[in-house]
C-alpha cells in the first residue's frame, strides 16, 4: 500500500471551508484589538471552558498527535502515562497552587512574573531562552506539516511552508492572542470529531479491547516481554527490563511524573500564558482543571490508533503494515497511514484537515506567546521603555511577523540540518529541567533571593548538560545522545530514562543550590514587593463562585477520582 | 465578550456535517468506496454526528444571546 493518497472535490472543500471560518474569526476580532494588552493578554475576558481546551489544544499540535500515535505503537499503553501521571498532577497543581500568584500578580507573562519576584536577570535569562525556543517549535511545526504534506499529496514543500505561514500570519495578526485561542477551541473539536471514526474502525476490524490486547500479546512474548507489557500501564513498570519504553516505576514518577511535567504545565508560558487569558481569577484557575478533563481521554484518541496500527502490522493477513525505516518501523506515519488504511474520501478530507489544523495551531500557539515575551519582556523592557501603548501594539504585530519570518527560517533549517535542531531542542531540554525548582522556591519560600534563583537556575541547567554528557542510552551511536565529555559512568537502558533522570539531577541541583545561595545572599525585595507573589505573604483568596460544586477545589477532587480510576482500570 | 464562540464553531460543523452527509448519502451502497472503512458508510456517521454537535453549539450560542438582549 502506498503512502500518498488522492482527495476528492469533497476533501478540498472541507479543507477550504475550515480556512475560511479560521481567517473568517480572526477577521471578526480585528475591530477590538485596540490597545496592546487586548492583542497580547486577549484582554482577560474570555470564559474558563474557552480558556481551558485551548489550554490543552495549545499542547495538541500534530508533532504531539503524530508523536503520541508513534509511541503507542513503539511502547504501547505505557505511553498513557505522559498523560495520566505526566500531565494531570501537574495541571492540578497549577490551577490549586500557583495560579494565584500568576493571575494575582497582574504579571502579563511568566518572565514577568520572574522578574517581579526575583530580578532583572532572571527574567532576561527565562524571557531569552523562551522566545528563541518558542520560534523554533513553531518552525519544526511548520516544517513537519510540509514534509507530511509533501510525502502525502506530493505538494510542494515550499508551497505548503508559504500557504500554512500565510493563514497563521493573517489570523495571529488579525485577532493576536483571542484569535489563536479562539482557534485553538475550533480545532480542538475538529481534532476529535476527525479522528474519532479512526478509532472506532480500528477497533472494531480488531475486535474490541479484547482483541487488540490478545494480538499485542503476541507482540509483546515476542519481544520476550510480559504478556501485558503493550496493554497495560503500572505492571510493566516494575522494572526497566519489563517494558518496551526502558524505564522503572521511580524514574517516572520522579522524573516524568513530578520534574518534567510540572516543570512544562507549571512554568511554560505557551501553555500558562492561555490561563492568563481568562476572565477572572477563578476562571484562571479552573483553566488547566476544564483542560485535565477532555486531557485524560485523548490517549484513547491518539495512543490507540498507534497500538492497533501495531497489531495489525504483527498479523500478516491485515493487509497494513508499517513502512520500515532503518532497521526498525517508521512510527512517525501511524498516523497518515491509518487516516489513508481506513478511510474513504470525504471523512480523509476531515481527519486531514484536523491533521493541519493541528500543526498550524501548534504554530500559532507559538508565535502568540513570542510575541507577548518580546515585546513585553525584551522590548518594553531593555530596547525602548516608557512608549505609548499604542507604540507597543504595534510593536506586537510587527514581532507576529518577524516571529513568522523566523519560523519559516528555521523550518528550512530543519530541512537541511537535521541535526542543528536535536542539538536545539537538547539546549533547551537542559534549560527547561530546572525551572520548576525556582518557581516553587519562589512562591513557597519567600527567603529565596534574585540571586539565589538566577545561579540556582543556571547551575541546574548545567547539572543537566553534565549528566547528559557523562551517560549514554543503550545502543547510543552519535553524541547527540550523551556521553560527549569523553567518560560514560552509566549507561540507561533507554533515551527515555535517560531524559527522566536528566531532569531529576537538574531539579535537585537547582532546589539545593537555589536554597543554599539564597541562605547566604541578601533578601533585596521587601516584605511589600511580594505581597500577591509568595504563598505566606499573600491574603487567602475567597473564590467568588456562588456553590461549593463550582470551586475550583471541587474540579480538582474530580478530575484527580477520574484519573485514579482511569489508571487503575489499566492498571 | 464581543464574539460567542459557540457560534461560529456550530455554525462551521453544521456545515461540514450537512456537506458529509450529503455526500455520505449519495455514495451510499458504494461498495469500492466503503471497502476500507468495513462496508460502513462512515461520511454518512459523521456528518450526523457533526450536525448534531454543531446544532447543540448554535443552539446553546443563540439561547445566551437572546437571554442576554432581553
Amino acid at each position: 500500500m502506498a503512502t500518498s493518497f488522492t482527495l476528492g472535490w469533497i476533501d478540498y472543500t472541507i479543507m477550504v471551508v475550515y480556512f475560511l471560518f479560521v481567517l473568517g474569526i480572526g477577521y471578526a476580532l480585528k475591530r477590538y484589538m485596540k490597545s496592546s494588552a487586548d492583542f497580547l493578554t486577549g484582554g482577560k475576558s474570555i470564559p474558563a471552558w474557552i480558556t481551558g481546551l485551548a489550554f490543552i489544544s495549545t499542547n495538541l499540535g500534530a508533532l504531539e498527535v503524530m508523536g503520541m500515535a508513534a509511541s503507542g505503537a513503539k511502547y504501547g499503553m505505557i505511553t498513557t502515562h505522559f498523560y495520566w501521571i505526566g500531565a494531570i498532577p501537574a495541571m492540578i497543581f497549577l490551577g490549586l497552587f500557583m495560579m494565584p500568584f500568576y493571575y494575582g500578580s497582574k504579571a502579563r507573562s511568566v518572565p514577568e512574573y520572574l522578574k517581579m519576584r526575583f530580578d532583572e536577570k532572571t527574567r532576561g535569562f527565562n524571557a531569552l531562552s523562551f522566545a528563541i525556543m518558542t520560534i523554533f517549535a513553531s518552525g519544526i511545526s511548520m516544517y513537519a506539516l510540509a514534509m507530511l504534506m509533501e510525502t502525502l499529496l506530493g505538494w510542494n514543500f515550499t508551497l505548503s511552508i508559504f500557504i500554512s505561514a500565510l493563514i497563521v500570519l493573517v489570523y495571529t495578526y488579525l485577532g493576536g492572542l483571542k484569535s489563536a485561542i479562539y482557534n485553538e477551541v475550533l480545532q480542538f473539536f475538529l481534532i476529535v470529531i476527525g479522528f474519532l471514526p479512526l478509532v472506532f474502525l480500528g477497533l472494531i476490524s480488531i475486535g474490541g479491547w479484547e482483541g487488540l490486547t490478545k494480538q499485542l500479546a503476541e507482540v509483546a512474548t515476542s519481544h520476550g516481554y510480559a504478556a501485558g507489557a503493550y496493554t497495560e500501564t503500572w505492571k510493566p513498570v516494575a522494572h526497566a527490563a519489563d517494558n518496551p519504553m526502558g524505564v522503572e516505576w521511580f524514574g517516572l514518577v520522579m522524573g516524568l511524573g513530578f520534574v518534567l511535567s510540572f516543570g512544562y504545565w507549571c512554568t511554560n508560558f505557551l501553555v500558562v500564558q492561555r490561563a492568563m487569558a481568562a476572565g477572572s481569577m477563578s476562571a484562571a484557575r479552573k483553566t488547566p482543571l476544564i483542560g485535565a478533563l477532555p486531557k485524560m481521554f485523548i490517549p484513547f484518541l491518539v495512543i490507540v490508533p498507534g497500538m492497533i496500527a501495531m497489531a495489525l502490522t504483527s498479523d500478516p493477513n491485515s493487509g497494513f503494515a508499517l513502512p520500515i525505516k532503518g532497521n526498525s518501523y517508521d512510527y512517525d506515519k501511524v498516523i497518515p497511514m491509518m487516516l489513508g488504511y481506513y478511510f474513504p474520501t470525504g471523512v480523509l478530507g476531515l481527519g486531514l484537515t484536523a491533521l493541519m489544523a493541528s500543526f498550524m495551531s501548534g504554530m500559532a500557539g507559538n508565535v502568540t506567546a513570542f510575541n507577548t515575551v518580546w515585546t513585553y519582556d525584551i522590548y518594553q523592557s531593555y530596547i525602548s521603555p516608557n512608549r505609548s501603548d499604542k507604540h507597543y501594539l504595534w510593536v506586537g504585530q510587527m514581532a507576529t511577523i518577524f516571529g513568522i519570518l523566523v519560523s519559516i527560517g528555521a523550518a528550512y533549517m530543519a530541512r537541511l540540518f537535521n541535526n542543528v535542531m536535536d542539538f536545539l531542542q537538547l539546549i533547551f531540554a537542559f534549560i527547561n529541567a530546572p525551572l520548576f525548582a525556582t518557581f516553587l522556591l519562589g512562591m513557597f519560600w519567600r527567603r529565596t533571593t534574585g540571586n539565589g534563583a538566577f545561579f540556582g537556575l543556571l547551575s541546574g541547567t548545567a547539572a543537566a548538560a553534565i549528566h547528559h554528557g557523562l551517560t549514554q542510552p543503550a545502543g547510543a551511536t552519535s553524541l547527540i545522545k550523551g556521553g560527549w565529555l569523553g567518560t560514560v559512568v552509566h549507561i540507561y537502558p533507554s533515551e527515555m530514562a535517560q531524559n527522566f533522570w536528566t531532569g531529576i539531577f537538574a531539579f535537585f541541583t537547582c532546589l539545593l543550590l537555589t536554597i543554599i545561595i539564597s541562605l547566604l545572599t541578601k533578601q533585596t525585595k521587601t516584605k511589600e514587593d511580594l505581597v500577591g507573589l509568595v504563598y505566606s505573604l499573600t491574603p487567602r483568596i475567597k473564590d467568588e463562585s456562588k456553590h461549593w460544586y463550582q470551586r475550583p477545589q471541587f474540579l480538582a477532587i474530580i478530575v484527580g477520582i477520574i484519573a485514579v480510576v482511569l489508571s487503575i482500570i489499566f492498571w | 465578550m464581543e464574539i460567542d464562540i459557540r457560534l461560529p464553531i456550530g455554525f462551521m460543523f453544521a456545515l461540514l456535517g450537512l456537506l458529509l452527509l450529503i455526500f455520505g448519502l449519495t455514495t451510499e451502497g458504494d461498495p469500492e468506496l466503503y471497502k476500507r472503512s468495513l462496508e460502513i458508510n462512515v461520511n454518512l456517521w459523521s456528518g450526523s454526528l457533526m450536525i448534531i454537535f454543531g446544532g447543540l453549539m448554535l443552539l446553546f450560542g443563540l439561547r445566551a444571546k437572546r437571554s442576554k438582549t432581553k
